[in-house]
């Protein structure tokens, strides 16, 4: 596999696995907890199905208030609306409402429920960094999560991975107690069936976890398609990701890792992974995304 | 879109639509009756290249596929400060400046470039100088519906004469409701 600038951090890696493995288990413990202390199984569902819908349905301001973005008005600026103005038209979609982020890493996302509640936001370190052509470029990206629904798609697929394991925990729990109630020493199977239970349950949100990061950079290649389309130049994404990608991993990680929540509505995830394109990163290498777009140039010279 | 796009992760490019441009010259009439308003003689097509498209690349090759009338130089290629192109065509005819702007649109989406469409705008000035200020008639490709500019500076634009006009021109044109999309267009290359 070829490299690329960007030196790989094995430690970073192993941390990011550890930190999604740790919010997995967090989740699933939460929920053994609840279950164990007699919560009902249905306010269970009910409390992490609230959770979910509300990270969805709040995700425009969430991700704005985690940004320490605020919506700007065409007047404040000129030239971010004007672009977006004209990418909506061209693609006849409607407009979002525009953002900006005072921070300076170079990044943009865009966000909410629906196309009609999206928000998107580019950061001061994007525009200060790219010229109006990548910048048109970045955000046609970032328009074609909102018309593909990524939102709404990514939801609904970590409700499914939650959900799964949800079930398959409470069934086996059904079975527990149904198929005990006979003999008088099943306490011992009973730690035993415990434990296998917890076993699988973790699978299956190990598992869920896994598949819902391979949507998201799948998702990541389709956006970059639409937008490459959109703009009718799939080379100045390409720049424009080859320059804020290169930024990226130059600024302090320290820095960082106070966005790493937002990784996955962002136009490059804030860590910078190199070339591992591990299986737990939430965008594709930076090769994959830019071989994608060479393919398209020449497809649209052919 | 549709639900199997958004699945998918795709967008259709969307294709211009050309149908409502005839109803022009009726409005430039009620502009002239009303709002004393005539035909700057000039209309642009603004709309963005991109890579490749068939085998036109590059300014000559756009400007050779639009320039249908070789006896007159009035064609001519402008790129605006967000890298969009603009085609700007002067006939004094409204009815003539009309067709030719239909034509180029045509022979545009003949040769895939229909998507890149954006808009198509048409320059209207006061008949008795000054009047009211000049006001551009756009025409916004993908929607098929139009909307009235009227800049007065750099940044500002005058959004009570734009309403008036809408409001005489509402029967002749169908308008853009989506004010959000009353777009700017500062320093376009359309008298």
């Amino acid at each position: 596999m070829a490299k690329t600038k960007i030196e790989t951090d094995h430690k970073l890696n192993v941390r990011m696995f550890i930190t999604g493995l740790a919010l997995v288990a967090l989740y699933a413990i939460i929920v053994s907890v609840m279950l164990s202390l007699g919560v009902s199984t249905v306010l269970v569902i009910v409390i992490a199905g609230a959770l979910i819908f509300s990270q969805y349905y709040f995700s425009d301001k969430i991700a704005m208030y985690s940004m320490h973005a605020h919506e700007v008005t065409p007047a404040q600026e000129p030239k971010l609306h004007e672009i977006v103005d004209r990418l909506c038209l061209l693609a006849d979609m409607k407009k979002p409402r525009v953002g900006v982020s005072d921070m300076d890493m170079p990044n943009a996302f865009a966000t909410g429920r629906s196309p009609n509640h999206a928000v998107i936001c580019a950061t001061r370190g994007l525009m200060n960094r790219l010229n109006d052509e990548e910048l048109e470029a970045v955000l046609a990206h970032e328009l074609s999560h909102v018309a593909h629904r990524d939102v709404a798609i990514m939801t609904i697929a970590s409700g499914v991975g939650l959900l799964a394991g949800l079930v398959s925990r409470i069934a086996m729990f059904g079975a527990m107690f149904g198929g005990g109630g006979r003999g008088g020493k099943g306490s011992q199977n009973i730690v035993l069936l415990e434990m296998v239970t917890m076993l699988v349950s973790m699978l299956i949100y190990v598992v869920a976890y896994l598949l819902t990061m391979a949507l998201s950079r799948y998702r990541e290649l389709a956006a970059d398609r639409s937008g490459a389309i959109l703009i009718g130049k799939p080379s100045v994404l390409a720049s424009a990701l080859v320059h804020i990608t290169g930024d990226i991993g130059k600024i302090p990680r320290t820095d960082l890792r106070k966005s790493e929540g937002m990784n996955a509505f962002f136009f490059a995830p804030a860590l910078a992974g190199g070339t591992a394109a591990t299986l737990f990163s939430t965008h594709p290498s930076l090769e994959k995304r830019l071989d994608q777009l060479s393919k398209l140039e020449k497809e649209l010279n052919g | 879109m549709g639900l199997r796009d958004s699945l998918f992760g795709r967008t259709k490019q969307v294709a211009p639509n050309l149908d409502n441009l005839f109803a022009l010259p009726t409005a430039a009439l009620t502009l002239q009756s009303e709002l004393d308003l005539v035909s700057s003689g000039q209309a642009g097509l603004c709309f963005k290249s991109g890579s490749g498209e068939s085998t036109i690349t590059t300014d000559d090759d756009i400007k050779e596929l639009l320039d249908f009338d070789e006896t007159t130089n009035k064609v001519t290629l402008t790129t605006d400060d967000l890298g969009f192109k603009w085609l700007v065509v002067s006939d004094p005819d409204f009815e003539a400046l009309v067709t030719r702007i239909h034509a180029a649109n045509t022979s545009m989406v003949e040769h895939g470039l229909g998507p890149r469409l954006l808009c198509a705008v048409f320059g209207f000035v006061p008949k008795t100088p000054p009047g009211e200020g000049s006001v551009r008639i756009v025409y916004l490709m993908k929607q098929g519906t139009f909307y009235p500019f009227a800049p007065t500076g750099p940044s500002q634009r005058n959004n009570e004469l734009e309403l008036r006009v809408k409001s005489f021109l509402g029967t002749d044109l169908i308008f853009e409701k989506d004010l959000g999309r009353w777009m700017a267009l500062w320093n376009l290359p359309v008298k």
